[in-house]
């Protein structure tokens, strides 16, 4: 295709939010429209990208270059890969459900959807930018959106959660800018992600910094950088918070794929630019995993809010993608080059990503319905529901259950794979980990029996059964949870080049011997 | 060069001079409600001067008037940046409600005076030069600040600013003459030589003087510890000329800075420079580095407890002089060009936000948080360039403000190891300043309710705040213009080394 398929990815939703701008702000339902077309043939173009996509290669492609700042060697790249598109896909397949989630905003209706659009663009252009700066571009650009999302159109503490998010996430970004201009100084000075690829492990060999290894100093800035985004313990408070107060639809966003970047970063950037430091970091990698496993868990197991559970499940989950990361030393030669573990490990992490995408997702539409009907979300405040509202219990079923990992549904596959591959490396920390998916069943169970079995509460005798609109968003999910439960090969297919590609990349520097 | 043959390249200084006696006779003929009208007259000659310099041969390098001042890009970069603030300021202040009971005609006269001291002070090369440059800006400004003379903290501010200003310039020209009896000369070129010839034996007359001489500076620049005259006369201050105080004689300090410190204490050819003069055993960069880290600490701690937001903004342009500052130990013309491209966007921004300030309180008639409390619904315009004014000041993309920080940040980061944790300390401030920026944001849009009917400011108003809230946003997409009009301004008259 001659067409900038990847440039219309990135821009459509700013050619909405521009046509958004010039609609009078009385005219509501023609700007929901507009929003529904935009991430609608967003959605339709990543689709049709995935069709195009060669999957036996694992390199970049649909690569795009032009000469954007030349006296600083900036480049406008962009590039997809098998590490990129399954997060190409989710964005705007959550962006375009999102919009029918909020179709019912009544607040300032203009506003929420033109700054819908601009984090839409934001998202879009983190995955597919391969030039650093304009990658720290979007990934700043994504942050002004969010904080009016959260702090106009939220709960009783919005105020406090938004400033709260943008805080910590900025915190977490300048550390990030140090890092991309050292890089950029003592690499070559160029900010192209590939290139950068090949020349920094060389370039950083043997530099030191206040007596530090310069890797290890980068690797750290770009870790928290990217580990508040994710986020991983001890840079998770602002979650919550932030989920909780959170309108539906930007919950939706803000698990399904703002969470995703920070892994995404860790490995397009950490594992591609520094990949000596993975064999430094990564017993620390899984322990932050299985930290974050037990304490999410744990956390979510106290929860009476049920959208607070669930934002706790997010840190829970991202946990084991964690874990899956770590699992790429498996192919080092102190482990016996076992591929097999580093590749299993690695798939599942990514593959963790995309479920965790649409099954958080999945959940918080769940608990914004029944918010939007009963105005609080109190775990112990339902009961019953399952007789009141059958279909919702249905849906939410298969929500819940792919949360806790049940076989058949997507989630049990990532998370297995990620323990499959991490075992044979870090077995303590693993065995220590599957005690997870224990209080996953314990809180989602536990959860679904208060909400939906038991006497029915009073106050909720007439609440009305889920409509078509809520059906609509929620019903693509549940397909693609059940579908790759059963059958994953489509999703593992596309990654396993670039995963195999990943592996052999950190090897060749490091190789498990050791250089620190 | 001499004093006649320099008269040819000094016209835009004669067409100022020349706009100031006109200003001062066309006021004589309008009555105290026309009186505005003295500031198109200003305006014309400072569009004329605008025209001048750019017609002049912008690469010059010279002296002017037997050395006492020089004629180089570098100045000519200042001169054009203190322009465009002046023009802005002059269009706005006509706006401005503050000066309802007033005769305005000698404020805009004592503008234009200000704006030949600007002049000289970016182009000076001789101590007494300098001294006498910075004089001339300091006394029009505590004239200009207690413009409003019926105003309790208007008067207030100005005599705080006469004391703080005459005692550190009292200092300054302490230190200066300290250092003229190491020397024996005023010109910079020659003392940076002469100090050299010292060896050393100095040391410590060469510590006194250079501390003195900086707390001149620094208090035109508002760093830490002689920044305390800020925030009050920031406050006090008609807001028209808080603008043109944060941005303009901000200019010219640094260019004073940058070109003393360059000259007299770097090592080797300037602005190739990567050295200080090390044989004097100063530290001359953890001393700047120390100040500019401070600077900006508490510059941006401080802003966070204000409730008036012009006051804030004073101890926000506080925090931005830190910035600035910080690049200058680095003593590389990265971290000039930086500084001049920092400038360059700093006075776009806090311009923006000091008229939007200007623009509330035509209405208002306040400058507190309360003021701007669902300012984002009333006046969604006005609401939505102060949050891009906010943005870029706090210095997110897309914004210029981005652009200015990740050039100070990447001069620092290309200096060397060694400065590394300077670029921490300025990355985390500037996570501290995104909290009251923000509280500025999080007033005019969660405070509030969407309105059912919208305002906007008067069409010249909001025309203004429209034009620089769209430099801000193009500079911070496209910035090459921008770029090469500071590289190719990187020059400056070194002496006949």
């Amino acid at each position: 295709m001659d067409l900038n398929i990847l440039s219309l990815l990135v821009w459509l939703p700013i050619i909405g939010m521009l046509g958004i701008a010039f609609i009078p702000r009385d005219k509501v339902d023609i700007i929901k429209i507009i929003a529904a077309v935009a991430t609608g043939l967003q959605l339709f173009l990543a689709i049709l990208l995935w069709m195009q996509f060669d999957k036996t290669s694992g390199g970049i492609q649909f690569m795009e270059r032009y000469y954007w700042i030349p006296s600083f060697n900036i480049f406008y790249t962009l590039g997809v890969d098998g590490l990129s598109l399954p997060m190409v896909l989710l964005t705007p397949l959550l962006s375009f459900l999102a919009v029918f989630v909020s179709w019912n905003t009544k607040r300032a209706v203009k506003g929420f959807f033109a700054l819908f659009l601009l984090l839409d663009t934001g998202m879009m252009g983190v995955f597919l930018s391969l030039d650093f700066f304009l990658f720290y571009v979007f990934w700043e650009v994504m942050l002004l959106p969010m904080y009016f999302l959260i702090g106009m159109w939220g709960g009783p503490q919005r105020v406090y959660a938004a400033i709260k998010f943008f805080l910590f996430t900025l915190f977490g970004s300048v550390l990030m800018l140090i890092a991309i201009l050292a890089l950029y100084f003592t690499c070559g000075q160029t900010f192209d992600i590939i290139t950068l690829m090949q020349t920094a492990p060389e370039a950083l060999n043997g530099v030191l910094w206040w007596g530090m290894s310069a890797i290890k100093v980068i690797w750290i800035l770009l870790f928290v950088g990217f580990a508040i985004k994710v986020p991983v313990f001890p840079f998770h408070t602002w979650l919550p918070l932030a989920h909780v107060e959170a309108p539906t639809a930007i919950s939706v966003i803000l698990a399904g794929v703002l969470l995703k970047m920070g892994l995404y970063g860790m490995l397009r950037v950490n594992y591609g630019m520094l990949p000596e430091a993975v064999w430094w970091f990564a017993g620390a990698l899984a322990v932050l995993g299985v930290i974050n496993v037990i304490w999410g868990g744990l956390a979510a197991l106290a929860q009476k809010d049920l959208k607070k559970m669930v934002a706790y499940s997010s840190i829970n989950h991202l946990g084991y993608a964690l874990m899956g990361m770590a699992a790429v030393v498996a192919a080092g030669a102190a482990s016996g080059n076992n591929y097999a573990a580093a590749e299993a490990g690695l798939s599942g992490a990514m593959f963790q990503m995309f479920n965790h995408g649409t099954i958080s997702a999945m959940l918080f539409i769940i608990a914004g319905v029944v918010y939007d009907r009963a105005h609080h979300r109190e775990i112990a405040g339902f009961g019953g529901l399952a007789k009141q509202m059958p279909i919702y219990a249905g849906v939410a079923a298969v929500a819940f259950f792919a949360g806790l990992g049940l076989p058949t549904l997507s989630g049990f596959i990532s998370e297995f794979m990620c323990f499959v591959g991490a075992f044979p490396v870090f077995r303590t920390i693993v065995i220590i980990g599957t005690l997870g998916i224990l209080i996953n069943a314990a809180y989602f169970l536990r959860a679904y029996q208060k909400i939906f079995f038991g006497k029915l509460n009073e106050k909720y005798s007439d609440m009305p059964e889920i409509n078509g609109r809520e059906l609509f968003t929620l019903i693509p999910l549940a397909i693609i949870t059940f579908v790759l439960g059963v059958y994953p090969a489509p999703f593992l297919n596309v990654i396993r080049d670039t995963v195999s590609g990943i592996i052999e990349h950190v090897v060749a520097h490091g190789g498990g011997v050791g250089i620190f | 060069m001499s004093n006649l043959h320099s008269i040819k390249y000094f016209i835009p200084e004669l067409i100022i001079l020349a706009t100031v006696l006109i200003g001062i006779i066309a006021d004589l003929f309008y009555s105290k409600k026309k009186s505005y009208l003295t500031g198109n007259w200003i305006l014309g000659g400072l569009i004329l001067a605008l025209i001048s310099i750019l017609l002049h041969n912008l690469q010059n390098v010279t002296t002017l008037f037997t050395d006492m001042v020089a004629l180089d890009p570098f100045a000519v970069f200042f001169k054009l940046i203190i322009l465009i603030a002046t023009i802005f300021v002059v269009l706005i202040s006509r706006y401005n409600k503050e000066f309802t009971d007033y005769r305005v005609g000698e404020y805009y006269v004592l503008l234009a005076i200000m704006v030949f001291g600007l002049f000289l002070m970016v182009s000076a090369v001789d101590l007494i030069m300098i001294y006498l440059a910075i004089e001339t800006v300091s006394i029009m400004s505590f004239i200009l600040a207690g413009y409003l003379k019926s105003e309790r903290r208007s008067n207030e501010s100005a005599l705080k600013y006469v004391i703080y200003g005459a005692f550190s310039s009292g200092l300054m020209l302490f230190g200066m003459s300290i250092l003229f009896g190491l020397t024996g000369v005023t010109k910079i070129c020659l003392i940076g030589n002469n100090l050299m010839a010292l060896e050393g034996g100095a040391n410590f007359a060469l510590m006194i003087s250079f501390v003195l001489i900086l707390a001149g500076f620094a208090y035109k620049i508002s760093v830490v510890p002689f920044h305390f005259w800020t925030p009050d006369v920031y406050e006090g201050a008609p807001t028209t000329i808080t603008a043109f105080l944060s941005v303009a004689p901000k200019a010219a300090g640094f260019a004073v800075v940058i070109r003393f410190f360059h000259i007299v204490f770097g090592d080797s050819v300037a602005l190739q420079a990567g050295t200080w003069l090390t044989q004097t055993e100063i530290p001359w960069a953890q001393i700047l580095a120390l100040l500019a880290v401070i600077t900006m600490t508490l510059g941006n701690v401080v802003a966070i407890q204000q409730d008036n937001i012009k006051r804030m903004l004073a101890y926000s342009s506080i925090a931005h002089a830190g910035y600035m500052l910080m690049v200058l130990p680095v003593l590389s013309s990265d971290s000039i060009y930086a500084i001049m491209l920092y400038l360059f966007i700093y006075i776009f921004m806090n311009l923006g936000a000091f008229f939007t300030v200007i623009a509330v309180k035509n209405i208002t008639g306040g400058e507190t948080f309360t003021d701007f409390m669902g300012l984002g619904w009333k006046m969604p315009l006005v609401g939505f360039v102060m949050t891009v004014f906010m943005f870029s000041l706090t210095g997110l993309p897309p914004t210029a403000g981005f652009i200015g920080k990740f050039y100070l940040f990447a001069s620092l980061i290309k200096g060397g190891s060694q400065f590394y944790w300077i670029a921490f300390v300025g990355v985390i401030n500037s996570v501290i300043s995104l909290y009251y920026y923000m509280r500025v944001v999080k007033v005019m849009y969660f405070d509030g309710e969407p309105q059912k009917t919208i305002s906007n400011p008067i069409l010249p108003v909001t025309l203004i705040l429209l034009v620089l809230a769209t430099f801000i946003i193009i500079f911070g997409i496209y910035w090459t213009p921008l770029a090469d009009c500071v590289r190719n301004s990187l020059i400056f008259y070194i002496g006949g080394l």
